[in-house]
């Protein structure tokens, strides 16, 4: 939904200022700037919009995490082998299993972890657009990671062996 | 959270969580001596480090293509 939105903001954005486009760089270029921007825009405006509307989630991700070890620390289930990235790539089916799993990213995780991963943001920008400590970013981006992980492995690699 | 003045071995969460800020951070030398040593005694960590790349592949991957 989200980038939907900014793809349509974009293309609007793209003919408004088509002619201020200078040709120096290429085409793509150009228009993944303004797209950039846009989900920028889009998460800050969500950011304010949804501040704190997320205790809820935020048990459930503790939850899932705590789930994942033992007491002592060690994992309940090791990792497995993924195998090779670019087997997996190359299968249609591993990219609808990966939208699927970050769609189901609680808004608040998903926010930042997009900022990061998608928008390769520095973690002191990301904390200081969304007025966060950089430790809170850090244990956020760490259960982003842990919930897709799991949602992958189900969704994904869980059928293939 | 890590204890980081620690000098037992960190176990897999600790381990995991470090792994995971080393997406955002540079680890100190400290942090990443014990996150290697932990590594070469742990299958399942070296498994999960492998799956974080994975997956921050994919997510490029994805962002790129489209």
């Amino acid at each position: 939904m989200l980038a939907e939105d900014a793809v349509q903001e974009t293309l609007l954005a793209a003919v408004e200022s088509a002619a201020r486009f200078s040709g120096k760089s290429s085409l793509r270029t150009w228009l993944t700037g303004i797209l950039k921007h846009k989900i920028i825009d889009q998460l800050r405006r969500t950011s304010r919009e949804q501040p704190l509307a997320t205790a809820g989630d935020e048990r459930t991700e503790a939850e899932i995490i705590d789930g994942l070890f033992a007491r002592d620390g060690h994992w309940h289930n090791f990792p497995g082998d993924w195998g090779n990235p670019d087997t997996a790539f190359e299968n249609s089916r591993f990219w609808t299993a990966l939208e699927l799993c970050t769609q189901r990213l609680p808004p608040r995780t998903a926010r930042v972890f997009m900022m990061r991963e998608i928008m390769e943001m520095p973690n002191e920008e990301i904390c200081q657009e969304l007025n966060i400590t950089a430790t809170n970013c850090w244990v956020m981006l760490h259960r982003a990671r842990l919930t897709l992980r799991e949602c992958l492995d189900q969704q994904w690699f869980g059928k293939t062996t | 959270m890590v204890r980081k003045n620690h000098l037992m071995m960190l176990n897999c969460k600790e381990t995991a969580e470090m792994l995971s800020q080393g997406q955002d951070r540079p680890l100190t030398t400290v942090e990443s001596l014990r996150v290697r040593l932990h590594l070469l005694l742990c299958r399942g960590c070296r498994g999960f480090s492998r799956q974080l790349d994975f997956m921050r592949a994919a997510l490029r991957r994805y962002r790129d293509s489209d």
